[in-house]
């Protein structure tokens, strides 16, 4: 059992993080005090054309040193600073938050149609992967994870969250089974442009993981969420599929339905199904997906955990709960549930 | 210098109180344990093969079978198996001949894997009350989806190439006509129409009688090429090439003269009472690409309408074999471990060629995956599979589907007696003989294998909802939801596989 819920401003107007922890906060039954986190977009206009690189560090000497010196290589540090944070009675800090804004050489891979970014995810699994005492967990453009191992409160105040503007905010309030009290394992995750926030587990999890490695992805977080973001960025980036697809490749109609289809429907449901087996998720989940172009809401393809979806005006809210999005914004207009596997999507209006 | 005679097998005696003398055993038994002096049943253990025959015909439990009735002096090494063996081969000097799989007394690796199940944090399926999805598609997969937008709209551009589609991921391996009866053939024939799913005919064309359940055939080509033609292969749903066979490796095949019926020499288009000698490679593949080429021939021929499988033994190198099958045009890697059964086979390499199947998916799948072609490929494995849990741990593994020899026969009627090769099968199955071809009823027979694969099928679906899943895609490769119970970490590492508690 887990909270989540998300919010976007489809004119891109920003909103401050108070209400988003308000909202996080009064699903305190949801998690247990462990694990707590939030994501932003559109929190640093100051380096729009940088990515945003925060690392939690065991300490400022190895690892940093070893972090320094891998970006330095494969780009240029544009400025970097902890992140500001206060203490809390009730968190205890076990890393130091770090942030650089980064910008990669795009001249040093090939193979790729986006160089930067592909230099920044393998930047981001080799840190993972192989430099003990750091862990890249937020490395998108003009976008930041906060997140800790305590309640939603206190994590929102540990990094002030009010102090930062966004147009879309996820959040998530952690009960953990996997990696109790690991900052590491709390939500969101993030690779590049992609966040996400989950309640639930995926019992497909050694499937998509091995889908995802046999396309160069490193699974390092622990947990089963990180995988997401990865088939995201997979299929979303660099297959290209548009986030519905994506989200009917991971959470297909019924081959029973499919079977009924018009032709041409039928047809490519099939051959999505059959192109993306195992990227199919499975097992009981709500996720809530963020880009700096919208966000997706989902659930698995029974429903096995709740979504609820608001409206108001340019806003879309996704979360476990009614009362948590009442609570963000008690003017909230339209309150639906989705159906199993559909759909739903905010994008931004350009 | 006579050796004398070795030890009985096996020991039949009769409860002469309990027979009524209703002369069953008598008809049944086709190796001739049994015959009638006297008004009295005498009996002659020597010949008998613990089939089972007369014990499953007798109406009054009269009859008793005892294995080994004779003792030797015990020794670890000189095993009765070992010193008869030799026995017989000083006799003969001979290769020894034996039907069925591998008998030799290795670690099970399926019996050493357990599978998970959900509690709490994530809730059962109950396949009663939940759609559960069986359906396995086998043939080459896209590695992306390649489409065109146009206003939002998504156009599919990606056609896909043939592909079976199977109900349930249990197919029934290939097993000529020749090898076994056309009763036992029709059986398998009708049992996999019924339940949506794909039998191969061996190497040993298509009889006639098959042709309706024709769309559910995988046809065989192998190195002998018997019964091969333009109207075989169009007949099929899918064309497998046989390169190797878990039972021998690196070895052909012989069907005995007598075994060549008229029937069966029409099918295979041989002359009447001929050996049918398969040689031990195809004479024209000697390298990976002419492998390539004979599967572009076979597409050709058939217009790339039908998926091409090519079926390899489980040997050592058999991951880096079958990458480079997956990289010719074939449409799926057929894996057959060292205890795949056979009609016949030198026993030396029925009990020590080859590895075991559960090594071999695990090895070829993580093949696959690390070049990035695992999807693009399906995998089928065969070689021992007894049960829906030896189907679930396969999956699990990295399979796409199985193929199952043995466990169809045996509801057939087969007892696994290990003496396919002697054409005398009591049970109708491995045998040309007329009389005893009779004993299987196809339509009776076909519901007995049908039961099976539904009953596995049911199982499947239950293991599958306890551990959370409703599609049979997330259970393909999901060794998170395998565990290790008792295996070396060398093992462990090469399933990849974490042990118990772990």
């Amino acid at each position: 059992m887990c909270g989540i819920i998300g919010v976007i401003d489809r004119t891109m107007s920003r909103m401050d993080g108070s209400s988003i922890k308000r909202a996080l906060s009064l699903m305190d039954e949801r998690g247990s005090g462990e694990g707590a986190g939030y994501v932003a977009y559109g929190i640093y206009p100051d380096y729009a054309d940088c990515y945003a690189i925060h690392v939690f560090f065991d300490n400022l000497l190895e690892p940093k040193t070893m972090v320094d010196s891998i970006l330095q290589k494969w780009g240029r540090i544009i400025h970097q600073e902890e992140i500001p944070t206060y203490d809390q009675p009730d968190l205890k800090k076990e890393h130091i938050p770090w942030r650089y804004f980064f910008r990669p050489y795009t001249d040093l891979i090939v193979g790729t149609t986006n160089p930067a970014d592909d230099t920044v995810k393998h930047l981001v699994m080799t840190v993972n992967s192989s430099i003990e005492g750091a862990l890249i967990f937020s490395s998108g453009i003009n976008l930041g994870v906060f997140k800790a191992a305590g309640w939603p409160e206190d994590v929102a105040n540990f990094y002030r969250i009010e102090d930062y503007k966004g147009y879309i905010w996820l959040a998530h309030n952690r009960y953990p089974t996997n990696t109790s009290g690991w900052w590491g394992g709390a939500h969101p995750f993030n690779l590049l442009d992609w966040a996400v926030v989950h309640n639930g587990e995926i019992t497909s999890y050694g499937t998509n993981r091995r889908y995802v490695e046999s396309n160069g992805y490193k699974c390092t977080m622990f947990t089963d969420t990180e995988v997401v973001a990865y088939l995201f960025d997979l299929l979303g980036r660099r297959h290209g599929l548009p986030p519905e697809t994506v989200v009917t490749a991971l959470a297909p109609p019924f081959w029973d339905e499919i079977d009924d289809m018009p032709e041409k429907k039928e047809e490519f449901l099939r051959t999505l199904r059959l192109t993306y087996g195992p990227a199919l998720m499975n097992g009981p989940f709500a996720i809530v997906v963020a880009t700096k172009d919208g966000i997706v809401g989902f659930t698995d393809r029974i429903k096995l955990r709740p979504l609820v979806v608001g409206e108001n005006g340019s806003r879309l809210y996704i979360s476990s709960e009614e009362a948590a999005i009442r609570t963000m914004d008690p003017e909230v207009q339209t309150i639906y549930m989705p159906r199993a596997g559909e759909p739903v999507i905010g994008r931004v209006m350009v | 210098m006579s050796l004398g005679s070795v030890p009985l097998k096996y020991k039949i005696s009769i409860d002469r109180e309990q027979c009524m003398k209703c002369m069953r055993c008598v008809d049944n038994c086709s190796y001739g344990v049994y015959r009638i002096e006297n008004d009295k049943i005498l009996i002659d253990s020597r010949k008998c093969t613990a089939c089972h025959r007369c014990i499953s015909m007798c109406p009054r439990d009269a009859i008793m079978l005892q294995e080994k009735p004779v003792d030797y002096r015990s020794h670890p090494l000189w095993t009765a198996e070992a010193r008869e063996d030799v026995i017989n081969q000083a006799r003969t000097g001979k290769i020894i001949l034996a039907g069925m799989g591998n008998a030799r007394d290795y670690p099970i690796i399926f019996d050493r894997l357990v599978l998970d199940a959900c509690q709490v944090t994530n809730p059962s399926i109950d396949p009663l009350r939940e759609p559960m999805e069986l359906r396995t598609y086998l043939g080459k997969k896209p590695a992306k989806l390649e489409f065109t937008k146009n206003d939002g709209d998504v156009e599919l551009k990606t056609k896909l190439a043939p592909n079976l589609k199977l109900d349930t991921p249990i197919m029934i391996g290939h097993m000529s006509y020749g090898a076994i009866s056309l009763n036992a053939q029709l059986s398998l024939a009708k049992a996999v129409a019924k339940t949506g799913t794909f039998m191969g005919t061996g190497e040993g064309g298509m009889h006639e009688s098959i042709y309706p359940y024709q769309d559910h055939t995988i046809v065989q080509i192998a190195s002998g090429r018997f019964g091969v033609d333009i109207n075989y292969l169009e007949r099929g749903a899918a064309i497998e090439i046989k390169v190797g066979q878990g039972a021998k490796p690196g070895i052909g095949g012989h069907l005995p003269g007598e075994k060549v019926c008229s029937d069966v020499s029409c099918t295979r288009m041989i002359p009447l009472g001929s050996d049918a000698i398969s040689p031990a490679p195809h004479h024209d593949i000697y390298s990976i690409e002419d492998l390539a080429q004979l599967v572009r021939s076979l597409k050709e021929a058939t217009e790339w309408k039908k998926p091409v499988f090519v079926k390899i033994a489980a040997v050592h190198n058999v991951a880096a074999i079958a990458a480079g099958v997956a990289r010719s045009s074939a449409d799926a890697v057929v894996i057959d471990g060292f205890r795949g059964g056979t009609g016949a086979a030198p026993k030396v390499f029925r009990d020590n060629v080859g590895i075991p199947i559960e090594a071999a998916i695990a090895a070829v799948d993580q093949k696959l995956n690390d070049q990035g072609i695992r999807n693009e490929v399906s995998l089928i494995a065969s070689g021992g599979i007894r049960n829906s849990a030896d189907i679930a741990k396969s999956i699990a593994l990295g399979a796409d589907a199985v193929y199952i020899g043995t466990a169809s026969l045996i509801a057939l009627g087969c007892r696994v007696c290990g003496n396919c090769y002697r054409g005398l099968c009591p049970w109708g199955i491995a045998t040309q003989k007329p009389e005893l071809v009779n004993r299987i009823d196809p339509e009776l027979g076909s519901e007995h294998v049908a039961n099976l694969i539904n009953a596995w099928t049911l199982e499947l679906s239950e293991l599958m909802g306890a551990a959370g899943l409703n599609s049979i895609e997330s259970l393909r490769g999901n060794r998170e939801r395998l565990r290790g119970y008792m295996l070396d970490e060398g093992l462990l590492n090469v399933l990849k596989v974490e042990s118990v508690g772990a």
